[in-house]
């Protein structure tokens, strides 16, 4: 078999392995006994780690097969964000040995590393500009900063749910609602592209780009369809309406498009099982985090972004600025990624103080830690793929 | 230090403290009258925040020098700096800056004409060049300020209330810890305890039998370790602006041509021998891992960008405007992205851009306007340095009237676009021996006949290209300031985060001994240091007083707190 066949295989089995891992730690749930849930906690770490280095396996050969580090476009990079997600994890595990963590830090895992697998995944070359040691330097850095940060996304949110009062609907539980239904929106994504690709969907449109008729492809049916476009497949579903004409570029409409399928497929997702649990989601998954200590998830959550800001000032400022100044001769260029790697730092830079200095703990911290993730995941989709910039290279 | 109405507070240990004091220097006994600074109130724990030391910032808000000192040392404001620059950096990135549209575009127009009306109002609020915009600069100056101010607030406080602390803390100061316990025995093995303590490398001090276990107190000053960083990294980065510090020029450089690197002050030269563009090959062997992603691209993919120079330095100074330079070859050298070449006083050229194939020079050839295989001579115009006339063997003179490196016709005239010859076209005057001069418009694919009666016409046998490179030449002496201001931020935020400052107060009281336990963070891991310090000394463990609060209100509350 080939090294790079090897290579999606290995992706493949640490993807299963951390889904079994995830149901091992959505058993403690419920167990009661204190023995048994820690074994079942160790089951699940230990499988955890198998995934781990399997998925370890997959980064080397697919390095070896590609000749460079495979954290080159956005496939790459967000399964090697998955992995390290899975590592902050561990570590975190290791520290304060919670299941629940497991519960939920594994799962954004899972959905990051699917999401990932939507991109391009051939191995692609390498242009100039990202020839550098540089580029696994402060990559992989970066990456490792921005998923320590994200545990404490996963920590904030087993404190909200574990606290925020159910009763009555709130603002509180209705921004909570929506903080499951976007994480459902990425869920829906992946199951629509999926199906999608799986079917070989593709209409074609023909329309204006820049003053030149340009021909776009959807791979998803099109709700939306290009500004004063022609459809040019046959007989294809569509458009219900066209895409706002400031949405510039070649790609803005299947984009537009493809945001409204995944927020279509989150309302599906979520409207089902609201049918089902007849009561808000969060409300729901509230009993089953009785035994967490609000306490000590609020300082998991804490002590990642104390754990993970250095590492992201490190990755994803200082090593970054240095390779800007060797590659494009200057250090600090306000590129739309850098910009956004600032309000990063600058967000993370004020949790810090309010939680240090003016006593913001448990639950506005957590909700400071759901924002944080927010901008996190902007900066990685929405700067990559909405504002072009020196960084598009996805 | 700082007021004139220095009230000062005695505690009943018999230490005097500065006013303003909230909790004892040395005891920690909490002063009634100044509870309200750090919000304590009698029924809850004590906020430990800087120690309960006496900060000016709390303690004089009266003349206009202490509220504008007040108000930059608020965290509340440093905050809300912070969230205003954050916002302003967002909006800064909905459409691109000026410098990042296509070359040549005028922002005036392009930001309406791309974006519409949002784009012009993006564009009259100057949003198109947010991060050099005054206001931004000034937000950036007040967060500063606020730095500066809010660490000199804390730290000079909290350095000397630390330096200060006696093991013996006053009862109310024991009673009010987050961790705390009583014991009644008797029976205590204090040399174990002081054991323990020291194998997990607390410092002991001891008076009285009272004992402080302390370590790590260091973490205390990675805040302001860090900002002295910060201050520095801003300091360098106003440096910029004076232009001794900074400069940032562009150099197009042709094959074969050598020029003077700007900015060297006419010292320095350098040729360009090549210019290579290679792109990636998918039918070679060696990247046939890329065959799959190559085979989708509609365009070839870039593998590099490389100048081939030769560096020289001037021999005869000092320079004399207009006299031929002397050059000695200093190096051979070549301009990679991703690997700049150095020269000499931290000057680097980078390779940034470049030209392909633009013509040098071009051959034309006289001949009958009805017979191409005619032919009364020939002559090369070289398209930097055109001559004024070409004499062909013949007798005939050609004149070049005009030259338009790159051209374009607009409405049957030829109008100029740039000064590159990307597309050159000429005005020629041909003068034969004892005829007419006859005009002509010559270019590629044109050949225009000015008047319609010419008997001659200039066509085009040969022309030669070459690349240009596009090199920009910088200089940065602000880059070690600013490498120096990130270390020590680097060092200053891990010494701040990856430790934790932890004390221990040992105290015997009648048959047996309090315990209390303070962290400035991490309160896990200080409650396990302390479990293990107890264990075999016969203290039992204290209790973490404020988990004890939230169990209670738990059940109170049916397993939700609800605030």
């Amino acid at each position: 078999m080939e090294l790079s066949a090897i290579s999606s295989n290995l992706l493949y089995a640490s993807f299963f392995i951390y889904l079994i891992a995830t149901f091992i730690f959505g058993a403690t749930v419920k167990m009661t006994n204190e023995k048994t849930n820690r074994k079942l906690g160790n089951v699940g770490i230990g499988l955890t780690v198998v995934g781990f280095l399997t998925q370890i396996g997959y980064f080397i050969t697919r390095w070896i097969a590609a000749g460079h580090a495979p954290v080159s476009n956005l496939f790459e990079f967000m399964t090697f964000f998955g992995m390290m997600l899975v590592f902050g994890f561990i570590v975190l595990f290791l520290i304060y040995r919670i299941t629940l963590l497991g519960l939920f830090a594994l799962p954004v895992a899972l959905l990051v590393i699917a999401y990932a697998s939507m991109f391009p995944t051939e191995i692609s070359p390498l242009v100039p500009s990202l020839k550098s040691h540089w580029l696994y330097i402060h990559v992989t850095t970066a990456a490792l900063g921005q998923a320590i940060l994200a545990i404490s996304f996963a920590a904030g949110l087993i404190y909200l749910i574990r606290q925020v009062n159910q009763e009555k609907a709130t603002k509180r539980t209705r921004w909570l609602e929506f903080v499951l239904f976007a994480l459902m929106s990425a869920l829906g994504y992946i199951v629509v592209a999926s199906g999608f690709g799986a079917a070989d969907y593709k209409t074609v449109f023909e329309a204006p780009v820049n003053e030149q008729m340009t021909e776009i492809t959807y791979e998803m049916p099109a709700i939306a369809g290009p500004n004063g476009g022609e459809l040019v497949t046959e007989g294809a579903f569509g458009p219900l309406f066209e895409t706002p004409g400031w949405m510039q570029g070649v790609n803005a409409p299947v984009k537009f498009n493809t945001i409204i399928w995944s927020f279509l497929a989150g309302l599906v997702i979520y409207g089902l099982l609201r049918l089902i649990l007849r009561k808000r989601i969060a409300k729901s998954i509230q009993p089953l985090l009785k035994s967490a200590s609000p306490r000590l998830v609020d300082e998991v959550s804490y002590r990642s972004v104390a754990i993970g800001f250095p590492v992201f000032t490190l990755g994803a400022i200082i090593f970054a600025s240095i390779w800007a100044q060797e590659a494009w001769d200057r250090f600090w260029g306000w590129d739309p990624k850098e910009v956004w790697a600032l309000i990063t730092w600058l967000f993370y830079a004020a949790f810090l103080h309010l939680r240090l200095t003016r006593g913001w703990e448990g639950e506005r911290s957590a909700w400071l830690a759901v924002i944080g993730f927010a901008i996190i995941m902007f900066n990685l989709l929405a700067v990559n793929l909405i504002i072009s910039g020196l960084h598009s290279y996805a | 230090m700082w007021g004139i109405y220095m009230s000062k507070i005695t505690c009943e240990c018999g230490h005097v403290n500065p006013e303003g004091t909230v909790l004892c220097e040395a005891c920690g006994k909490p002063f009634e009258a100044n509870q309200h600074l750090n919000n304590n109130k009698p029924e809850q724990l004590l906020n430990m925040r800087y120690d309960g030391s006496a900060r000016r910032s709390q303690t004089y808000q009266r003349t206009f020098i202490d509220k504008t000192w007040n108000f930059f040392s608020s965290v509340k404001i440093g905050v809300s700096i912070i969230i205003v620059i954050v916002v302003a950096s967002a909006l800064g990135t909905i459409f691109p800056q000026e410098m990042y549209l296509p070359p040549g575009s005028d922002p005036s127009t392009h930001y309406k004409d791309q974006y519409g009306i949002l784009g012009q109002i993006y564009y009259q609020l100057g949003f198109h060049n947010l991060y050099s915009s005054w206001w931004y600069l000034l937000l950036l100056a007040m967060l500063g300020i606020s730095i500066v101010i809010a660490s000199i607030d804390r730290f000079v406080p909290l350095y000397k209330t630390l330096k200060k602390q006696k093991p013996k803390r006053h009862p109310n100061f024991m009673k009010k810890q987050r961790i705390f316990g009583e014991t009644d025995s008797g029976n205590i093995d204090y040399k174990k305890l002081k054991a323990n303590l020291k194998s997990k490398r607390y410092n002991l001090y001891e008076e009285d039998g009272n004992i402080l276990a302390e370590k790590n107190r260091f973490s205390r000053w990675g805040p302001y370790v860090n900002h002295i960083g910060l201050i520095i990294v801003l300091l360098g980065a106003m440096l910029r602006f004076v232009p001794a510090m900074y400069m940032d020029e562009f150099l197009w450089v042709r094959e074969g041509e050598t020029k003077q690197i700007v900015g060297t002050d006419g010292i320095y030269y350098m040729k360009n021998k090549d210019f290579i563009l290679e792109t990636y090959d998918m039918e070679d062997e060696g990247n046939s891992q890329f065959r799959e992603s190559l085979q989708k691209q509609s365009a070839p993919v870039p593998e590099n960008y490389q100048t081939n120079a030769v560096i020289y330095k001037r021999t005869d100074l000092p320079v004399v405007p207009g006299k031929e330079p002397e050059l000695k070859k200093v190096k051979e050298a070549e301009a990679r992205v991703n690997h700049p070449i150095p020269l000499e006083n931290g000057i680097s050229l980078y390779q940034a851009s470049y030209q392909l194939n633009e013509f040098s020079s071009m051959t034309f050839k006289l001949h009958d306007k009805g017979d191409e295989d005619s032919n009364y001579g020939e002559f090369t115009v070289d398209l930097i340095e055109p001559k004024d006339e070409y004499k062909l063997d013949n007798g005939t003179v050609v004149r070049l009237e005009r030259y338009f490196p790159e051209f374009e016709l607009d409405d049957g005239e030829p109008k100029q676009v740039s000064k590159f010859p990307r597309n050159p076209a000429f005005i020629f005057e041909v003068d034969a021996p004892g005829e007419e001069t006859e005009v002509s418009f010559a270019g590629i694919g044109v050949n225009i006949d000015a008047s319609g009666n010419n008997d001659y016409k200039l066509g085009l046998t040969n022309f030669e290209t070459r690349d240009v490179t596009g090199l920009t030449v910088k200089k940065d002496y602000t880059l070690p300031i600013i490498a120096v201001g990130a270390a020590i931020f680097m060092i200053g935020v891990i010494q701040g985060m990856y430790w934790n400052h932890r004390r221990i107060w040992i105290q015997p009281k009648g048959a047996g001994v309090w315990v209390a336990g303070h962290t400035n963070k991490n309160w896990f891991a200080l409650k396990k240091d302390i479990d293990r310090t107890l264990e075999g000394t016969g203290i039992a463990f204290p209790v973490d007083q404020q988990e004890e609060k939230d169990a209670e209100e738990r059940r109170k509350d049916d397993g939700i707190i609800s605030d």
